[in-house]
């Protein structure tokens, strides 16, 4: 495994901040703590159930991904919307620029997506002269900042009141404010004249619902609403995984979100939106896009191995629960998706040589597989990502003095004689002064003392044991 | 070949399927509706918003609705073209503006009301959620852009949760082009999870529920 | 009376704890049963199974196979080294290997030690007496890959003298994780101080593990925070009178 000497130092820095690792253990705690409520047998008695059959939706639509995608295609054609197919993420923002020209529109709303930040969306409009507004509160307070989000669920999380305090004087010319309910007013003033003036909405998708050519979103503040309501167009932006069959699935789906992420048992808000506004409804946006975004989902389809990594519904859960992501945060993982998720599908899309350490950032200890509402496999995942990386490295002649020590260590566990001498050298040799100066030793003793090498082996010592009952 | 082909091409390459092949059945919908009386879905219902800082007020009849609401306004109100609401005479109230059809004029009165009034078509007790289906009676923006939505609801409508919801509607999009929950007040906890509530949609929820059907 | 039981010690404890598996041995002879140990044996491959080299695993995996195919009952102080076999070893020989049914054969006589007390020998108290307040730490492996909560804390409750204070984040990463310790250190070491942050906010003075590789990463950290705790294997606890 290799990692730049940049961000092994950022993963450090991330460790060694006492003001961030308080916020970030302290909201990952209380979402964990809710989550758990939230799902225990006397609030949800079939949890259980509800996840295996989430995961069985999810694996029976990507399995007939073809079928589904089509369906949907027709349902929202048959409402009056247009369905756009896109292979990168380029295209989605060229096809918003140039409908947003068309229209003579300059000024959008966006609520929160993380398709769109996998894309930088945002970075593509801003080339195109457009103005493009994040309204979630979190995602508003972050593009002041210039930031990405830390968090799927929770992306300021990060941040303190004092941060925002500073953030919104700063970048809006207002007087500065510290308390949240205050500084959230401040951002509902402000945006609501964005949303009542912007002439595109743009929204992501947490699921599309092939049975229907129906959009749902999730959410908490309303801010999605107004984004798909009050401009006269919506264009929703979606990974080709978000497909569930039918509109009878959401229970199941929307039950194990909000609970998962968040501890609620429902969202504020569910929309579920199919197409534009209809001959006798009073509003609505007239124009209505969903923009089916490929941007390497295939590749991981193509693997069935791995092909669960697309079954995440972005609730979180995952993030709260890895005590890795609470040590190095949001900021340290490579791509717009952090934690164990992002640790098994930043690889999968980037390709393994770009960042080949995110599988190994963990401990292998599955509480992520444990929170997860979809049952993805994610240590499973890690360790056939971490096979894949030894085996490229292998190819390109990479990381070289690690693979000699496995192969060494490989030849030694089948020669037990040879194990038990080496042990015994080793225990002797750890005595020796200098032997800490030696990598694994020297890595493990910076941050803890090392065991004392035991006198004798087990074995001498059973030998001795069983000698000793001899009559 | 065209982007949409090129796509859906390469799905089916990645899965070894050829085009128009019909998928195995998926699993059957997994619907659970539990029994709850009326009594129970309205304790349910009242307890869950509640929780949430939303409020619920029972009254017997559309005039006592009228009534309720009444008390309720001290400011300028928007009210949704509901059959309910007409019935009970809620439109014809001080300060209530109604019956707008144009967009732009409703965006409007929206815009400098204090409450939003709306019926709902329907709603769930397990999460105390309203369920308002866009429609010719029903708007998007009038429980939205107020900071207070208030809805009168005839207390029949009241179903136990979202498996009896998506029971009966099975496919909202051949009705609606928008079927939105509405769980509680608009709430947000991006700034130090510290609760704040009416971020960007209403900051209180009042449902009233009428014990008197309308048709 | 009962038969015979294989002890599979683990490399780490043959080497650095073998007072561990002196006291597993001591233990299940007091219970009756006739110990044996393998001298063959040596490692269940987890250690390159989990940094990627799978090859490597498998050669040490079957080098495992061999050394103890005949055995009735393996038992192994380690949550995290019977999951490699018990769990893992399916990876490492996928259906149609050649040895698929061995491991198939295999892997349900496979016992972490625990488990092995309470499901096969089915005893709670193993009349052992420990002066202490201990606290419980849940191996990760142990608890979300062989379901072990609740056993390690009956088998606690029955130690006279012993006192269980039960920290707020048992459950949570001590953040050995094999090779994860030294490749980011910081990190893992980070994890285990969260961890003794709570244990000592237990009054506890003794940490209790079924893994001897949690113990070692807490100790580690332990002794450079200059803090008074003391970490023991389950098994020394049973042991002990």
């Amino acid at each position: 495994m290799i990692i730049s000497a940049e961000r092994k130092q950022s993963i450090e820095r991330a460790v060694a901040d006492p003001k961030l690792q308080l916020a970030v253990y302290s909201a990952t705690a209380r979402l964990k703590q809710k989550r758990v409520e939230a799902v225990s047998p006397a609030e949800l008695p079939d949890y259980q159930q509800l996840r295996e059959c989430a995961h069985q939706l999810k694996k029976h639509a990507l399995e007939n991904l073809d079928y589904y995608l089509e369906q949907f295609e027709a349902n929202v054609l048959a409402h009056g919307g247009k369905v756009i197919f896109a292979q990168t993420g380029k295209q989605v923002g060229e096809f918003i620029a140039t409908l947003a020209k068309q229209r003579g529109v300059s000024l959008l709303v966006k609520s929160k997506s993380m398709t769109t930040e996998e894309i930088h969306l945002n970075e593509a409009l801003e080339r195109e002269k457009l103005e493009a507004v994040e309204t979630d509160l979190g995602e508003y307070i972050l593009q002041l900042a210039h930031e990405r989000p830390f968090h799927i669920v929770a992306p300021a999380v990060h941040k303190t009141r004092h941060d925002v305090a500073d953030i919104l004087s700063q970048k809006l010319g207002v007087q500065r404010e510290e308390v949240p309910e205050h500084q959230a007013m401040i951002a509902r003033r402000t945006l609501r004249e964005k949303f009542l003036a912007a002439g595109i909405g743009i929204s992501g998708a947490n699921f599309l619902v092939a049975d229907s050519g129906a959009v749902v979103l999730v959410e908490n503040e309303g801010n999605a609403r107004l984004c798909v309501s009050a401009p006269p167009i919506h264009v929703a932006v979606a990974g080709i995984e978000k497909i569930i069959p039918r509109a009878q699935d959401l229970p199941v789906f929307l039950k194990l979100l909000a609970r998962s992420g968040t501890g609620q048992r429902l969202t504020v808000y569910t929309s579920f939106l199919s197409g534009p506004r209809r001959a006798a409804e009073v509003d609505g946006p007239s124009e209505f896009y969903v923009v089916l975004m490929n941007n390497g989902r295939t590749k991981l389809l193509a693997d069935s191995s791995k092909r669960e990594s697309l079954f995440c519904i972005r609730c979180g859960a995952c993030l709260n629960a890895c005590p890795v992501y609470r040590k190095i945060g949001g900021h340290n993982y490579p791509w717009a998706y952090s934690g164990p998720i992002g640790a098994i599908i930043t690889p999968q899309y980037q390709g393994l040589s770009q960042d080949p350490w995110l599988p190994y950032a963990s401990s292998l200890c599955g509480a992520c597989a444990e929170v997860c509402p979809v049952k993805i496999d994610i240590p499973r995942i890690l360790l056939e990502l971490r096979h894949e990386v030894t085996r490229e490295e292998r190819r390109q002649g990479k990381n070289g003095l690690e693979r000699f020590a496995f192969r060494a260590y490989s030849w030694v566990m089948r020669k037990p004689k040879l194990y038990a001498a080496a042990g015994r050298a080793a225990a002797l040799g750890a005595r020796l002064p200098g032997m800490l100066s030696l990598g694994p030793a020297r890595l493990w003793a910076s941050q803890r003392e090392t065991p004392k090498p035991a006198a004798a082996s087990f074995r001498q010592l059973w030998r001795q044991r069983q000698a000793g009952r001899l009559p | 070949m065209n982007g949409r082909d090129a796509l859906l091409a390469e799905v089916r390459q990645a899965l070894g399927r050829q085009k128009g092949q019909a998928p195995p059945p998926p699993p059957p919908p997994r619907i659970v509706i539990p029994e709850l009386s009326l009594p129970q879905r309205l304790a349910l219902f009242r307890s869950r918003l509640e929780e949430l800082g939303g409020k619920v007020l029972e009254v017997p009849t559309l005039a006592a609705a009228r009534q309720a609401v009444a008390e309720l306004l001290d400011g300028p109100a928007v009210a949704s073209n509901s059959l309910v609401l007409a019935k009970a005479g809620i439109p014809s109230l001080p300060r209530v503006v109604s019956g707008l059809r144009d967009a732009a004029a409703l965006r409007e009165a929206c815009r400098n009301a204090a409450y939003g009034i709306t019926s709902a078509d329907f709603a769930l007790a397990e999460t105390g959620t309203l369920v308002l289906m866009a429609s010719a009676q029903e708007d998007r923006l009038v429980s939205l852009l107020p900071p207070v939505h208030i809805a009168v609801v005839p207390v029949s409508r009241l179903l136990s949760g979202l498996d009896e919801l998506y029971n009966r509607k099975a496919k909202p999009a051949e009705e609606t082009s928008a079927m939105i929950l509405i769980t509680g007040p608009s709430r947000s906890a991006d700034i130090e999870m510290i609760l704040v509530r009416g971020v960007h949609g209403p900051r209180l929820v009042q449902v009233i529920f009428v014990d008197e059907d309308v048709e | 009376m009962y038969g015979r039981v294989s002890l599979f010690v683990t490399c780490l404890v043959d080497q650095l704890f073998p007072n561990v598996g002196l006291a597993v041995a001591d233990v299940l002879e007091r219970l009756g049963y006739q110990v044996e140990f393998r001298p063959q044996q040596t490692c269940c491959g987890q250690p390159a199974f989990n940094s990627g080299y799978r090859e490597e695993a498998q050669a040490v995996a079957e080098h495992f196979i061999r050394v103890f195919r005949d055995a009735d009952f393996i038992v192994v102080p380690s949550g995290s080294c019977t999951s490699m076999i018990t769990h893992h070893f399916f990876e490492l020989f996928p259906a149609g290997s050649d040895l698929r049914e061995e491991v198939e054969y295999l892997a349900p006589r496979v016992w972490e030690f625990s488990k092995f007390l309470l499901e096969v020998a089915k005893v709670e108290d193993v009349g052992a007496r420990f002066e202490g307040v201990v606290t419980y730490h849940d191996s990760c492996h142990a608890l979300r890959e062989l379901g072990i909560r609740e056993g390690p804390r009956r088998l606690l409750a029955k130690v006279r003298g012993l006192t269980l204070r039960e920290m707020s984040i048992a459950e949570e990463c001590c953040g050995f994780g094999g090779t994860f310790s030294i490749k980011f250190p910081e990190v893992s070491a980070g994890m285990a101080r969260t961890k003794i942050e709570s244990i000592l906010k237990t009054g506890a003075s003794t940490i209790v593990s079924i893994d001897s590789s949690c113990l070692m990463q807490l100790q580690g950290v332990i002794a450079r925070m200059g803090v008074p705790l003391e970490t023991k294997h389950l098994a020394e606890i049973l042991a002990s009178r």
